[in-house]
């Protein structure tokens, strides 16, 4: 009687043993390293939950700290989310239009070379590291001329261009050629084409994308250090001014010496994890409806 | 049909060689088209036929390694001129694919919106409605023109991409093997449609179910492949002629070795 539940005088199993270990053995490597994954993201998750939660109230999103306090006054960190908001949203209003061009000119209208060249060039973007943009906004726009949130969003914008192209390229290279020629079939222009059947096709894609790119950069501190404040105290909408972000202020607290600063921290980077998880969980639902509605369902 | 020197071309092919990259696609393809009646494409997978038809209308600009030579006059003017817009093309000669492909629309939008785009937005309700009777699906989506067009059956949808391709009008309508994904049913929808229609159309139909050429073609041309002096394999045109003599009394033995099936 076989051990694999099989037999007979025809019945081959050259080799079956032990392709059934190799085949155990790989699945628990798997297992594992998706076990590894799970639990570092767990660990982390947890330990900034546990110390941030008891640190979460109204105070520390609408009042601003204050500066070599020696009261016991409630402080807050309304100064670092006004900047993150502000700079975040402007950078995400400088790459998104310029990523989605860049895309569309590669994916729909660029000849073949070309389309490698800039993939290639966009892809060694994605790759350079954020302190070495800080340092070339720096140079580029700070030296002599002082620091503002404009300047930190143009260095997130940077980070976030190719990003966006990237999945753009991407979603709009998953556009059926059948829909463009069903369109260009029918006479329409080709910029009309792509702007009414390929680009609605691809919105979810995009979307998602950005809002993960958003998340990418909503984290950023090294640009961020050389051209948008480090001190400002002021809670600020005007994106002229240095404002200060919350994963930089989450950096200074926690070089402070003042173990309330250290619990603030912990609260600002529970806020900016929570801001993370819902920015991919909206980029999920929007993925998946668009999905649904291509679909037809 | 009238003798051939009465009929009217509407396409006039001279030369026409076409080329992927290095590899021959056609060569030396010439015929005319006549207009208002049904033309079929008929030969063996790879002979070419498909790059042929979308050759009318320029579809194979798309493709960035083909190149072609040789001439397709339209009513007398050359296509493929450089001072010839592909859109003006296409917005006189229409397409219709392989597989369906109706866009992720309404019913309704899937006929409309290339109407709406061309600019015809008079009276768009009666066109959308015209457009799909004469498609033969007007009955089964008159009550649900809201709902998507990929809701419908594959046969129902092509009618959709047929409906959607006559709405705007053209003057040619190219079919792209418009029955290959399709059961009999369907296919035999399509193939009233097309002979109830092409009073008021020119249709160029390419297909390998010979017995669909048989039954809505006027014309046949039958390609073949060919193999060149270093081995290359090309389509060719072997036979033009009218559908009846094509398979009854066909003048070369490729074309008869094919159509009898002993093609091999």
């Amino acid at each position: 009687m076989s051990a694999h539940g099989l037999s007979g005088p025809r019945v081959r199993l050259d080799g079956l043993p032990r392709r059934q270990r190799v085949n155990r053995a790989m699945e628990a490597l798997a297992w594992l390293a998706a076990a590894l994954g799970v639990t570092i993201l767990g660990v982390v998750v947890w330990s900034v939950a546990s110390k941030g939660w008891s640190q979460l109230n109204l105070d520390l999103l609408t009042k601003p700290p204050i500066q070599f306090s020696l009261t016991n006054a409630p402080q807050g960190l309304s100064n670092a989310f006004a900047g993150t908001l502000v700079i975040v949203g402007l950078a995400t209003a400088m790459a998104l239009p310029v990523g989605i061009l860049v895309a569309v000119y590669l994916n729909e209208f660029a000849p073949p070379s070309i389309r490698t060249g800039v993939g290639l060039v966009i892809d060694v973007l994605a790759g350079v590291p954020a302190i070495v943009v800080g340092i070339f906004v720096f140079v580029l726009l700070v030296v002599g001329h002082g620091q503002s949130a404009i300047k930190g969003a143009f260095a997130l914008a940077i980070l976030m261009l190719p990003f966006v192209a990237r999945t753009t390229i991407e979603v709009l290279a998953l556009v059926p050629n059948a829909q463009r020629e069903a369109s260009l079939g029918l006479g329409v222009p080709h910029w009309r084409t792509t702007l009414s059947i390929v680009l609605p096709r691809a919105a979810g894609g995009i979307v998602t994308g950005t809002v993960l790119a958003v998340a990418r950069v909503a984290g950023e501190t090294a640009p961020l250090l050389f051209t948008s404040s480090i001190v400002g105290t002021q809670t600020s909408w005007d994106p002229t001014h240095a404002l200060q972000t919350i994963p930089v202020a989450i950096f200074e607290l926690s070089e402070s010496p003042d173990p309330k600063d250290h619990a603030r921290a912990w609260a600002a980077g529970f806020i900016l994890l929570l801001f993370i998880l819902f920015a991919s969980l909206t980029a999920r639902w929007l993925a998946g409806r668009s999905a649904r509605k291509i679909a037809g369902r | 049909m009238p003798p051939r020197d009465r009929l009217e071309p509407i396409f006039q092919v001279e030369g026409l060689d076409a080329i992927y990259g290095t590899k021959p696609a056609i060569k030396d393809v010439s015929l005319e088209i006549y207009k208002n009646l049904v033309t079929a494409l008929i030969g063996p997978s790879g002979c070419g036929k498909s790059t042929f038809i979308r050759c009318f209308n320029r579809m194979n600009d798309l493709i960035p390694s083909f190149k072609q030579t040789g001439t397709i006059r339209y009513h007398g003017q050359d296509i493929c001129a450089s001072n010839i817009d592909p859109v003006a093309v296409r917005r006189n000669i229409g397409m219709v694919f392989q597989r369906p492909n109706p866009f992720p629309k309404s019913i309704y939008d899937n006929v409309a919106w290339g109407c709406r785009v061309l600019g015809m937005k008079d009276d768009l309700d009666e066109r959308v409605e015209r457009a799909l009777t004469q498609a033969a699906l007007w009955d089964e989506v008159k009550d649900r023109l809201k709902a998507s067009g990929l809701s419908l059956s594959g046969g129902q949808q092509q009618r959709l991409c047929i409906a959607r391709a006559i709405a705007v009008e053209p003057d040619v309508v190219l079919m792209d093997e418009p029955a290959s994904a399709l059961d009999p049913i369907a296919t035999q929808a399509i193939e009233q449609l097309m002979h109830s229609l092409k009073s008021e159309y020119t249709f160029v139909i390419v297909t390998h179910n010979m017995q669909q050429a048989a039954r809505v073609a006027d014309m046949t041309a039958f390609f073949s492949i060919s193999r060149g002096a270093e081995g290359e394999r090309y389509g060719e045109l072997i036979e033009y002629d009218a559908t009846e003599k094509i398979f009854t009394r066909p003048a070369d033995k490729r074309t008869e070795d094919y159509v009898t099936g002993r093609f091999g």
